[in-house]
This record gives structure tokens, sequence and C-alpha cells, in this order.
């Protein structure tokens, strides 16, 4: 059998999603017969791939990175899932959407609360402008599966796979599964 | 008092006259979501959560007003009743700023439960990001209208069981706020008891102990059906 082909993203959010997969402690060791990664901020690779079966995509899209990276990676993924509170509604990320333009909030904390040396963070090529709102990647592009959760506990993430793994139609209810939170 | 009989989702059920389809319904173990009611205050049909289908009537009706009629057929569960609650939680979401990760109330919050209750792994509206004041003038407690659904219960409890009233509603639409007193800071309000009857009402994390923190703020709901029940026998 075909092994598939597993992404995991890290867009604007705190990588406790990750940790919490990485909380799935020796079934890693069954997910690694199944799956090949071949990209993740686990593993050293730079480009996003072609051909990608599914991806577990962390964080909201809040920079010009993330808006990059997350239609590159719904054009080249079968299945996009939503992994973790960010990615599904902005969470913690968009806390900020209601703090006004990001040229003002920047300058709010990085100029007028500084207590030395207060500079607006600008290095063009270096660190990604922010998007004028942080997005849930719904938002931005089609989603196939959510998970919610903050972050999504290791056996949630487990369920979820071992649906991927067997392939029908994923359906994911109750507090187990779709708690915020 | 006469006896009423009518079926809900097809289960033949009798029912005191003058009660509500929501009190038969719970009476005979079914279940209808609700969030604005509470037991111990009046009902006010505010939330349209427990929405209800009625045979014979082209409107949908809200479970916790409507009094039982001889022969009635309610639907409680059917697909366009599921649709609509979701639709309503996600807009409640969409409403304010519901970050449950951060709220006090996270993992004793009725709307986060009503969100799994009605299967919402999303919101499928725009979110609109309003600005929300935060009152912590109060020694005791506090109001955060990020998380606050305009379920009324701090009114109604303020106003008919600790009759005092401090609570009210003001502004429309989007812009409507619950407010203390004449819509000055909780702290400076002449009328408050600071009873906490309010903070046992209030279903979300918008009213809450001060000092507590992340999923801290656990509280009794029952504790009001409890004192107006103790009041009744007294009295």
């Amino acid at each position: 059998m075909n092994k598939l082909r597993l992404a995991t993203v890290w867009l604007g959010g705190c990588s406790g999603c990750h940790m919490s997969f990485l909380d799935l402690d020796e079934w890693l060791f069954e997910l690694a017969h199944h799956v090949d990664l071949v990209y993740s901020p686990l593993a050293d690779v730079k480009e996003y791939p072609d051909r990608v079966d599914v991806a577990l995509v962390e964080g909201a899209v809040a920079n010009e990175d993330n808006l990059h990276l997350i239609r590159q990676v719904r054009e080249r993924t079968r299945l996009l899932i939503a992994f973790g509170d960010c990615a599904v509604t902005g969470n913690v990320t968009a806390l900020r959407n209601v703090l006004g333009d990001p040229e003002t909030l920047l300058r709010t904390i990085y100029v007028e609360h500084a207590d030395i040396a207060g500079q607006m963070p600008l290095a063009p090529g270096i660190v990604p402008r922010l998007l004028d709102r942080v997005y849930p990647v719904h938002k931005v592009v089609p989603v196939d599966v959510y998970l919610p959760g903050c972050p999504p506990p290791a056996q949630r993430i487990r369920a979820l796979l071992e649906q991927v793994l067997a392939g029908g139609d994923i359906y994911l209810t109750g507090r187990e599964m779709i708690k915020f939170g | 008092m006469a006896a009423r009989t009518f079926t809900i989702d097809g289960q033949l059920i009798s029912a005191r006259e003058g009660e509500t389809i929501l009190q038969a319904a719970r009476d005979h173990g079914i279940f209808i979501p609700t969030l604005c009611h509470l037991d111990g205050v009046s009902s006010v049909g505010a939330c349209r959560l427990c929405l209800v289908e009625i045979e014979g009537s082209r409107m949908l009706r809200p479970a916790c007003v409507t009094p039982v009629v001889e022969e009635m057929v309610v639907r409680t569960d059917t697909a366009r009743l599921r649709e609509y609650r979701r639709m309503i939680v996600e807009l409640l979401f969409a409403e304010r700023n519901h970050v449950c990760a951060v709220c006090v109330a996270n993992g004793h919050c009725e709307l986060q439960d009503l969100a799994v209750t009605v299967g919402m792994d999303h919101v499928r509206f725009d979110y609109t990001f309003p600005y929300c004041e935060v009152d912590i003038s109060h020694p005791l407690f506090g109001i955060d209208h990020n998380r606050c659904v305009l379920c009324t219960r701090c009114v109604r409890v303020c106003d008919e069981v600790e009759g005092v009233h401090t609570w009210d509603v003001a502004g429309r639409g989007t812009d409507a706020r619950v407010i203390t007193d004449m819509r000055q800071p909780w702290g400076e309000s002449h009328s408050c008891t600071s009873c906490g009857k309010c903070v046992l009402a209030c279903p979300t994390g918008a009213i809450f102990r001060r000092g507590a923190t992340v999923g801290e703020m656990e509280r009794d709901r029952n504790k009001i059906a409890y004192i107006v029940a103790a009041r009744d026998q007294r009295w």
C-alpha cells in the first residue's frame, strides 16, 4: 500500500497544536508506517511539495508569508485540515483584530510602550508584513475538515488521523472531538 | 388543574394546562436546547434556540413561552430546526469576541456546550470583531462585553429575584449592551447590592468573579431556582 503524503503547516499560531501532535508519543511510530512526512516545521524541508495527500494546518492567516504559504498548500493538497482553534476561528491570533490597523498596533506596542530604544519592527524580506486583519483559514482558502481545540488533545488528533487513514468520509461530532478551547 | 394531552416527536405527552412546551418536554426527558431560559426567572424567548415546529402552524414557536394545547403535534428535532439552531449559535460566536481558550468560563460555558450540541465545528459567517468594553470597576465582579450574548438573564434575575433592577439593556442591534444603572461603571452603581445573582445566572464568561482566571469561573446556575423555591415556601 502506498503511504499517504502528510504535511503539517505552522501559520500564525503558538505551535501548541504541533506540541499536542507530538504528544501522540509512541503512536507516532504507528503513524509512520502509514504516512511519509513530506513537509513540517518538524522536518527540514524548505519548499511545500506537490501532491500532498493530507495537510494539518495550525494557526490563523496573519501575515503575508502565511497568505503565500496557505495558497500553495491549498493548490498542492488533497485534504486540508484546519488544525486547532487559531486555524478554525482566528482565536488568540485574531485578538488584535479589535485593536485597529497593524500600523497603529505596532506603534502602540513597539514605540509608545517600549522601555528602551522603541522602534517600528521593519525588516523587509525578513519580518513578513502583517495583514490588515487576521483570518481563519477557511476565509482565505477552502477547508475540508475542521479540528477545533486549543490545542486539540492528542487523542482527538489520533481519532481524526485514524479516520483519514481509514479512507472514508470524515465525521467529527461530540465533546471529545469538536469542543473549542 | 386540567390536563392536556398532545405529542412531542411522536411521544404521547400529558401536561398541566398553562405549562409550556419546554416544561412538558423536560418533564418527559425530551431535550430542547436553550440559552436565555433560566429556571427561577421569567422566560422571554429571546435566543430562539428552543424553536419547535407545531403541525398546522407555518411559524416556528419558542418552546419556552408557548403553552401546551390539547392535541397539538410538536416536533423538536427536524433537519430545518437543526440547521437553524446551528446557524443561531454560529451568529452568536460571530457577533462578539468569544475566545474559549482564554475565557474564565472555558469548560463551564453554556455557549461552548451549545456549540458542541449543535455540531458547530466552525463558523461559516464572517466574525465581526467588535470593540467591546471590559468593566472591572466593581470590587467583587467584572463584566466583559466581548463574551455577552444578550440573553438578559442578569437583567431578569436582578429585577425579579433580587428586586433591584440594576441591570438593563441599552442600545440597539449590534450596539446593544447590558448596562448597570444609567450606563455608569458597575462599581459606581448605587442600586447594586453586590448579591452576585447575576454572576450565578450568566451562561458565559461575560459576568465573572474578579480574580478568576482561564477556566476557573464555575457557577451553580441552579442556585437561582433554589433561592426562588425556598422563598416561595417561606412566604
